[in-house]
Order: C-alpha cells, then sequence, then structure tokens
C-alpha cells in the first residue's frame, strides 16, 4: 500500500491544531490533521479555565504576550464566522495586601507595553461595587474590561469542523510511531499506516517533545503541569461576573474563580508538575488547595454546589515561552511547542504566525471557495421560547428532551452525533451539546444517550465509550 | 394564547400518579399530569426487586407491579397522563412551559399546581472522590436503569461506595447478572439502607460491607482499574496506612438522593436547606401561591407506600384549594415545627391550626443512631406526644401522626426532639 | 443453640432471637408480627428467598419478573440460570408465565410489568 500525500501534516487536534488547519485550509494545500484520541480536543484543551485572557500577564516582546494580545482581539470576529459561544466579561486581578498594590501597577504597566487596552486599577470601593463577593481583605483590583471567556470544546471543534468543510481531512484514533525525512519532505509512520507530508507541524501538547525527538535533535522538555479545578453547578454561576485572579503572593501562585460561559462557576488550577503525561487525576490535597485559595479572593462560593472537579496538564516547555519555529536542521518541521497558558487565548494568532512560517518555505495560493463560516449545533436552552417552539415544529426531535439538567434535546444529540466530525463517545455528545454537563452529571441522559450512539455507530450499547 | 386546566401534576411516578388519583376522586377532572419518560411509573420502572407495597397494598409487590396498581386506577378515572412531556419552567403565577416531541411548546396557565418530580443522586463530582476520571463509574440508579431496562451490564468486578438501598438492590442485582462484588464501603459508622436489605443483598451473598471507608483514588485512563479504599476518623477523614487497593472495571456510587427542585426554583419557591425540598404547611403547600408539592421532591422517602400517602394529602389538598375559591376561612393560626434535639428536619415547616382538617402527618429524620430513646413532640412544656423507641437511625424516616384534637387550642410553636435514653 | 437476625419480611428489620433445637425454632422473640415468626421458623429450617430479575424479550428489551412465591435460598442462582436462558414473546402482562416450574422448585417465574410490543 502506497503513503498518501499532503502538504501539510498537523499532529494534534487540540486546540491548536484544529486553529492551524483551518487557517491554513483558506490555501490551496492538501492538509490532514493526525491525532491519537478518538476526537479532537482531547488534551490539554479539554481541561482548562476556559479563559481569553487580556494579555497583561506575559513578559513584553514574548510570543505569549504578542499572541496572547492579537488572539484576544481576533476573537470577535472569529466567534461570529465559526459562531464560537464567547463572552468578554472581564476581569480583576485581586490584591490583599496594601503594600502589594504596586504590584497591580507593575502589571498594569506591563499591560500597557503589551497594548491591553482600556486596563485601569480600582479603589477598594470600586471593586467591591462591581463584584460585590470579593473578600473584605481585597483592597484594590486591576480591571482589564477585555478579557474573556469561552467555550474552549465548542471553540476547537468550530475550528476542525471548518477546516474539515475546507478540506483538511482528520485522521483520528491514529497513533504517530515514527517520522523520518525523506525526499519530499516527511515520512510518517501511523497505528494506520504512512503518510508523506511536505511540511509536519507539531501540534502535539505535551507529546510535543516527544514529536519533534522523533526526527529533529532534541531541543526542548515539555513537563506535564497539572492544574486540578473544581466546577460548581449554574445556581452558583453568578457568585462573580468577572475573572478574579490573585495576585501571587509568598504563598504561591493564586488561583482563579470565573464564570463559565455555561453560566457555571468554575475555581482553580493547582500547578504541580508530574512525569506521567497522561496522568489527569485530580487529588485530595489538590481540590483542598482550591477551595483553600479560592476563599482568599471570593466570599460566599457554595462549595456544596460542587458538580465536578476534573485536572488538565498543561504542556510547559523549559525554555518559558511559547516555541514556535521551523526547526533549523529538520526543514519543513514546525514546532508549535510549550503551549500553556495563555495558549486558548492565544490559538488564533498562533494560527496565523504558523501560517507565516508556512508561507515563507511555499508559496499560499488562497481559495477561491474558502468557507468561512461554520454553523454550530443549534442550543434549544439559548433560544427564545418562540424559536424553540418554531424548531420543535420543524423537527420534533426537539421536543424530546434527553439531558434534564442543561435542557438537550433529541435533535441537537442527533446533530452531534450525525454532523461531520460529530461525536462518537459520551464524552464527544457532551461537550458538543452540554447534555450530561449539569448537575447529575449524565446519570439521567447517558443511558439514552449511550442508545443513541449505538444505533449511529451500529454497535451494541455496551462497547459504547465514555471517551477516547 | 395560554391553555389553561384546573391542575397540573409535574411528573408521573408514584407521588404524581397517587396525586393524580386522589385530586381526581376529590372532584378535580380538568388534571393533567406531565411525565417526561415515555411511559408513567417513575423510578419504579426499574425498581424490579419487591419490596413495595406492604402498606398500600397489604402484599409485597416489586417496583412495576407497584406503579401498575395506580397506573390502572389512573386510567379507570380517564386521567391524562401526557408522556414524553418535559416541564421546562414554572412561573409563580402557575404559568407552565412544556415541550414534548407530539404537540411541541406550549404554554399552560393551571389553577394549581402540584410538583412531583422526585429526586436524583449525587453524582460523583458532588462526592469529592479524587483521581482519574475512567468509564465505568455510575452511580447506582443509572446502572440500575441500564441492566434493568436496557439489558447492559456496566462491567464484572463491582466496587459500590455507599449504602444506600439502591446500592445494596444493585449488590444483589450485579450478583445474580453474574459480577461479582467485592465490597460496599459507607462513609458514616452506620448504614444508609434498610436492615433487611444489608441481609438479603449483602449477607445472602457474602458481600462485605466496611463502614466508616471510602474511595481516596481512582486509577484507570480509559477504562476503571481499581479503586482505593481507606478507613475514615470520626470526622469522614482517611485514616493514613489504612489504604488498599481493590481491582475492578466498575464502581457505583449509592452516596444519597437529592429532590430535583430545578422547577420549584423558577417558580420562585422557598427551599429548606435540610431536606433541599420546598418549605411547605400541613396542606403541602408551598411558598407559591396554588403550588403544593409531594413525594421525593419535597424530602427523599425510603418507602414508596409513605409517598403515596403524602401525595394523595397533597391531592385532596390541591382539590380543596381549587374548590374553596372565594369561599372564607377561620382566622389563621400560624404555629412552627421546630427540629428540636437529634432532628434534622420537619415536614411540614408550618401549620394552620385554625384550619386543620386532616390528621398532620409530621415527618422528619433523625440526626445519628439512638437506642432505647423517646421521640417528643411538645409546645413550650406540653407534650403533644410521646413515644419510645428501641432504636432510630438516620436511614429511616419517622413519621408521626397528629389528630385534629390533639392540636386543638395550641398557638405556639411545636418542637419535635429525641430524648436521649440509657441503652 | 440461640440464633439473633433481621426479619427481612418488611422494612421494619426487627432484631429476632431464635431459640433452635433440632434445626427448629422452639421460641422466636424480638418480632412485632406474626411475619417475623414465620420468618425466623423458616429460616433456622429451609431458608427461602423472593427471586427477581429480568427475562430477555423478542424485542431485544429485558422484561422484569419474579418467582411467584419464594424459592429455596440455595437454588437462586439455578432459578436465575434457568430465567437468563429464556425469552418471552411480546406483548406480556403481569402475571404470564415466563419459566413454569423454574428449577424444579415448583414456582412459577411471573412476569411483573405489562409490556407491549
Amino acid at each position: 500500500m502506497s503513503a498518501k500525500e499532503y502538504d501539510i501534516a498537523i499532529i494534534g487536534a487540540g486546540v491548536v491544531g484544529c486553529a492551524v488547519a483551518r487557517e491554513l485550509s483558506r490555501y490551496e494545500l492538501g492538509i490532514v490533521v493526525i491525532d491519537k484520541e478518538s476526537d479532537v480536543c482531547e488534551g490539554t484543551s479539554k481541561a482548562n479555565s476556559a479563559i481569553i485572557h487580556g494579555g497583561f500577564d506575559a513578559e513584553p516582546s514574548t510570543l505569549k504576550a504578542k499572541l496572547n494580545v492579537r488572539g484576544n482581539q481576533l476573537m470577535d470576529t472569529l466567534s461570529k464566522e465559526l459562531d464560537i459561544p464567547f463572552l468578554r466579561c472581564g476581569a480583576m486581578v485581586t490584591c490583599r495586601e496594601e503594600a502589594e498594590i504596586t504590584k497591580l501597577e507593575e502589571l498594569l504597566e506591563r499591560g500597557k507595553k503589551n497594548g491591553v487596552p482600556d486596563m485601569r486599577i480600582l479603589s477598594r470601593e470600586e471593586a467591591h461595587e462591581m463584584e460585590p463577593n470579593l473578600d473584605d481583605r481585597v483592597c484594590a483590583a486591576l480591571y482589564c474590561p477585555t478579557s474573556g471567556i469561552v467555550d474552549p470544546f465548542a471553540m476547537t471543534v468550530a475550528f476542525a469542523e471548518n477546516a474539515y468543510a475546507n478540506d483538511a481531512e482528520f485522521m483520528l484514533s491514529t497513533e504517530v510511531t515514527g517520522i523520518s525525512k525523506n525526499e519530499t519532505g516527511f515520512g510518517i509512520s501511523t497505528t494506520k499506516g504512512e503518510i508523506n507530508a511536505g511540511i509536519v507541524i507539531n501540534c502535539a501538547g505535551v507529546y510535543a517533545d516527544k514529536i519533534h525527538d522523533m526526527v529533529c535533535a532534541p531541543s526542548f522538555k515539555i513537563t506535564a503541569r497539572r492544574g486540578e479545578y473544581m466546577l460548581l453547578d449554574r445556581s452558583a454561576g453568578d457568585t462573580v461576573g468577572k475573572t478574579i485572579f490573585q495576585l501571587p503572593t509568598k504563598l504561591g501562585k493564586g488561583v482563579l474563580v470565573t464564570p463559565t460561559i455555561h453560566g457555571n462557576l468554575l475555581m482553580g488550577p493547582t500547578a504541580e508538575d508530574i512525569d506521567d503525561k497522561e496522568d489527569t487525576a485530580t487529588t485530595r490535597d489538590g481540590l483542598s488547595t482550591v477551595r483553600a485559595k479560592s476563599a482568599l479572593s471570593v466570599r460566599n462560593i457554595p462549595y456544596n454546589q460542587v458538580i465536578t472537579s476534573f485536572s488538565g496538564l498543561r504542556a510547559t516547555a523549559d525554555t518559558g515561552d511559547f516555541i514556535i519555529r521551523e526547526d533549523s536542521l529538520a526543514k519543513g518541521f514546525i514546532d508549535v511547542a510549550g503551549i500553556e497558558s495563555p495558549g486558548l487565548s492565544s490559538a488564533p494568532a498562533i494560527a496565523e504566525y504558523v501560517r507565516d512560517i508556512v508561507g515563507g518555505i511555499l508559496t499560499l495560493n488562497e481559495k477561491k471557495d474558502f468557507i468561512p463560516t461554520r454553523k454550530g449545533i443549534t442550543l434549544l436552552a439559548m433560544l427564545s421560547v418562540e424559536k424553540r417552539a418554531e424548531l420543535i415544529k420543524q423537527n420534533p426531535a426537539y421536543g424530546q428532551m434527553i439531558c434534564r439538567c442543561s435542557q438537550v434535546s433529541e435533535g441537537e444529540i442527533a446533530d452531534s452525533i450525525n454532523r461531520p466530525l460529530g461525536a462518537t463517545t459520551l464524552d464527544g455528545v457532551k461537550r458538543r451539546t452540554g447534555a450530561g454537563m449539569g448537575r447529575c452529571q449524565a446519570g439521567f441522559c447517558s443511558p439514552k444517550v449511550i442508545a443513541m450512539l449505538a444505533e449511529k455507530l451500529g454497535i451494541p450499547m455496551s462497547e459504547v465509550k465514555k471517551n477516547g | 394564547m395560554a391553555e389553561h386546566i384546573s391542575l397540573a401534576i409535574i411528573g408521573g411516578g408514584p407521588a404524581g400518579l397517587a396525586a393524580a388519583v386522589a385530586a381526581y376522586d376529590s372532584g378535580i377532572t380538568d388534571l393533567v399530569i406531565f411525565e417526561r419518560d415515555s411511559e408513567p411509573g417513575g423510578i419504579l420502572n426499574q425498581c424490579i426487586h419487591n419490596g413495595f407495597g406492604l402498606h398500600t397494598f397489604k402484599e409485597e409487590l416489586t417496583g412495576p407491579e407497584y406503579a401498575a396498581r395506580f397506573i390502572e386506577q389512573a386510567k379507570e378515572r380517564g386521567i391524562n397522563c401526557e408522556t414524553g412531556s418535559m416541564v421546562l419552567s414554572i412561573s409563580p403565577e402557575r404559568e407552565i412551559t412544556v415541550v414534548s416531541r407530539t404537540k411541541g411548546l406550549r404554554i399552560i396557565q393551571a389553577d394549581a399546581v402540584i410538583l412531583a418530580m422526585g429526586c436524583r443522586e449525587r453524582p460523583r463530582g458532588a462526592l469529592n472522590i479524587p483521581g482519574m476520571r475512567p468509564q465505568g463509574i455510575y452511580t447506582a440508579g443509572t446502572a440500575q436503569k441500564l441492566v434493568n431496562c436496557e439489558g447492559v451490564m456496566p462491567g464484572k468486578e463491582v466496587v459500590i461506595l455507599g449504602s444506600g438501598d439502591i446500592g445494596l438492590i444493585m449488590a444483589r442485582r450485579m450478583t445474580l447478572e453474574g459480577a461479582h462484588v467485592k465490597l460496599v464501603a459507607e462513609l458514616m459508622p452506620y448504614s444508609g439502607g434498610l436492615k433487611r436489605n444489608i441481609v438479603q443483598c449483602l449477607d445472602d451473598y457474602g458481600i462485605p460491607l466496611l463502614l466508616s471507608h471510602t474511595v481516596v483514588d481512582i486509577k484507570g485512563k480509559r477504562k476503571l482499574e481499581g479503586v482505593t479504599i481507606a478507613e475514615v476518623d470520626s470526622t469522614g477523614t482517611p485514616i493514613p496506612g489504612t489504604e488498599e487497593f481493590y481491582e475492578c472495571d466498575t464502581l457505583l456510587l449509592s452516596c444519597g438522593l437529592i429532590p430535583e427542585n430545578e422547577l420549584s426554583l423558577t417558580a420562585g419557591i422557598t427551599i429548606n436547606g435540610a431536606t433541599n425540598g420546598p418549605v411547605v404547611d400541613e396542606r403541602l403547600a408551598t411558598s407559591a401561591e396554588g403550588i403544593f408539592a409531594c413525594g421525593n421532591v419535597l424530602h427523599v422517602h425510603d418507602l414508596v407506600d409513605f409517598v403515596s400517602e403524602e401525595a394523595a394529602r397533597a391531592g385532596r389538598n390541591a382539590a380543596k384549594y381549587i374548590n374553596d375559591k372565594g369561599k372564607k376561612a377561620n382566622a389563621p393560626v400560624l404555629v412552627k415545627f421546630i427540629a428540636g434535639n437529634g432532628v434534622r428536619y420537619t415536614v411540614p415547616c408550618t401549620a394552620d391550626i385554625a384550619n386543620i382538617e386532616e390528621d398532620i402527618h409530621l415527618r422528619f429524620r433523625v440526626r445519628n443512631v439512638y437506642k432505647g430513646c423517646t421521640i417528643k413532640v411538645c409546645e413550650g412544656k406540653n407534650v403533644l406526644y410521646s413515644k419510645k423507641k428501641r432504636i432510630t437511625v438516620p436511614s429511616e424516616m419517622e413519621d408521626i401522626v397528629l389528630k385534629p384534637d390533639m392540636l386543638a387550642g395550641i398557638d405556639g410553636d411545636i418542637t419535635v426532639s429525641i430524648e436521649e435514653g440509657s441503652i | 443453640m440461640t440464633r439473633n437476625m433481621i426479619c427481612i419480611g418488611c422494612p421494619m428489620g426487627c432484631e429476632l432471637t431464635v431459640e433452635v433445637e433440632d434445626g427448629k425454632a422452639v421460641s422466636v422473640t424480638g418480632n412485632t408480627c406474626g411475619i417475623g415468626k414465620k420468618y425466623a421458623e423458616t429460616e433456622v429450617s429451609a431458608p427461602t428467598r423472593m427471586v427477581t430479575s429480568t427475562v430477555m424479550s423478542d424485542a431485544g428489551k429485558p422484561v422484569p419478573v419474579k418467582t411467584r412465591s419464594q424459592v429455596p435460598k440455595d437454588k437462586i442462582f439455578d432459578v436465575v440460570r434457568e430465567i437468563k436462558s429464556a425469552t418471552v414473546r411480546l406483548p406480556v402482562r403481569i402475571g404470564d408465565v415466563a419459566v413454569g416450574n423454574a428449577a424444579g422448585t415448583g414456582v412459577d417465574v411471573i412476569v411483573t410489568k405489562n409490556t407491549e410490543a
């Protein structure tokens, strides 16, 4: 069997890989996205703070700073074009000691240098008026109105679906086992056969160093830095209206408390370097740290409303900054590595940045028939009563409720399974529709969703998977 | 425009069915039960074990048989049960938004509403069990639905956390279906389920029950590989050094039930923090005018027989509310029921002594295991009721009947308490 | 010999004390009602249990069933095995026999839920 030929092979279908695929799908290129998992958004992209940062945190002139600010700017257009739920809710960095207000000023200056607009320092009174549930000891805050919250699954899926609509191919459940240089570029060995590609783009998250080392001389190391989170029910979602950060103190880096785009309240993350790149376990200590630290900036958090806890792995590079460059020896091999926070915020700008690197290697010809827009799954819960009534009239499946907590109907779940690059697992359905994401955590809807997946996939119910 | 009905009953499980039958028999024939599932019966449809109905029917029935009796009663009366219908919200003015495949989205104005939505299980997230999040972790009720209604076995090597009745019942069920149930771990020093279920679901099959134990870690990336169980101290904190790893592919959680009051909140109903159900008076009326509550949405019951009895009262009271519109009642004398020593909550929370017509069922749960104690109901120093108990346990609801004549002339708050005696 | 046991006759769970002589109960105390006495007497001589399970239907969905009365405790797994090897044709009504004389106990296994085809 001869190898399949592509101009571009992107390894990793997280938010970065999918954003790059979408950006490159504007051009006359044969693109394949390869991922070892059975769905997109299965690694770092699925478990993070879901924040589009303002961009004041990173040191000026770093890639993190530049790409974060640019990525943030791109979100308004992108959320419209690709139907990504996004809200500029603003953020506050809170300070508990008068003596540390100077640190807020430093952050403000850094933000200005990075090009973050409209930031200002809030007095105690202003801060508490804006966020009545701030802890009493919060004495000042830095306010960044451009910070936002996003649905990271929807964002990744949107990039992937739009790339797919523009002829990018996806090879999921496909693990890259080796890469070698050949006359036309690279030969990629996978668990599903051989691929040839002129350019390889390494978006492999915590595995980016392993992929790099397959064909290049080792030049960086990626450590999985685990962050644990607690998610509270929607009834707790209005505890705060903005993302509340804490100034780092001598006790360490703080945790954030934020509303999510789905209306829940999210708290975390911790930070712990771990050896196992698959170890997304939560720990008793980690969760109690999240709890203790979140109480330092926000009061009245109803901890009894926790609906789930989870942890994610940040891909932390030993260089301190994002690594986005063509390898100096292996020409045509582009690393997009060390994409830890603010990676989600930067993803749209990383895609542009990578496009420019690709443009330096080969000529980019724009497609005449590029489709810039993508329509997401119509979510009933987001519609007005009239629109819901109309939709059910058109398609009665929207009148059959499957998930009671998030009010998701059979119509939406069927759409999530049937659309291109559709869900094949319970988690896939959950991330696309919100079914099972609510307070009962799929206790009620999972038997029905399992039955629907089994029917679509033509497998027995007992073989339907939760994830991967 | 909005349709109009006299009485809307939300939920077609045991509570909704019994409420509908009683309301109908009290003269309200313009009523509809809204049931989200494809058939009435609620959770009873998946409770295929026996043990239901000893109080109500003087015989021991399985869940589906018990449900069938009430479904039959509703049918005989021509009561309309709209299945596949999910109520999305209820306004404080009793405007109900409901969707279904066949009738689309409708807004219905009801003169009275009975909440009978039942309860849900506490999921893993709410228990803060650390570890990985692989496939193979189910609440006991979800597993019960998969096994009994879909014919799907979740796994072969099973550990159960929590000794609630559903967990115990599933220990037996999974064993009979060929699985190996390794143990049941319970955080508390006493079981959360009925004693008879410990005997007939665990002891009969040699399944150990580890009291004061909990799951402290979960192993497995995609599929569950095992759990670590540790002993806990009196505060529920794991004791280091007591950890033991158990290989398993299935973890069932039976760690408590939570009344499902999302809809009650849309109607602005006041919720009792101790029960997670609405605050109700002796008529089972909530804080929202014309909205009543009964069954597990009001407070979690152990016995369906008590649910049916309570629901029938809600049905009669809702009917009376509709029939008595415009009639003059006595000037109210409101008293509060107070959960005193050893009592976690009471249902109802208040009563209008001047207008009582039926017996009041005062239901409550105790805080702890008390042996050789006395249950006392007092108004100040005035003892209204007193009963010696060999044992009271938190897992079993207490039910005291207060007759109208016992309460005649009372106008102070009434306290229910446990007087601890010598063992 | 004295045996302590918990009655499973109803949810009360009475703690019974049974005096046993030659495998027979000679006195039962701790029971609230007649069910407790009878339970103790059977339990010390030849314990029995109800069995509830599901039988597969021709439509591929399980239908709940129970033994019409109690069967010897040591026959439970034999009864379940027979139930598992049987199928019923829908529709079925409550009381329909799914397995006759299950595992030679003389007790029928009957349907407990009206189920349409």
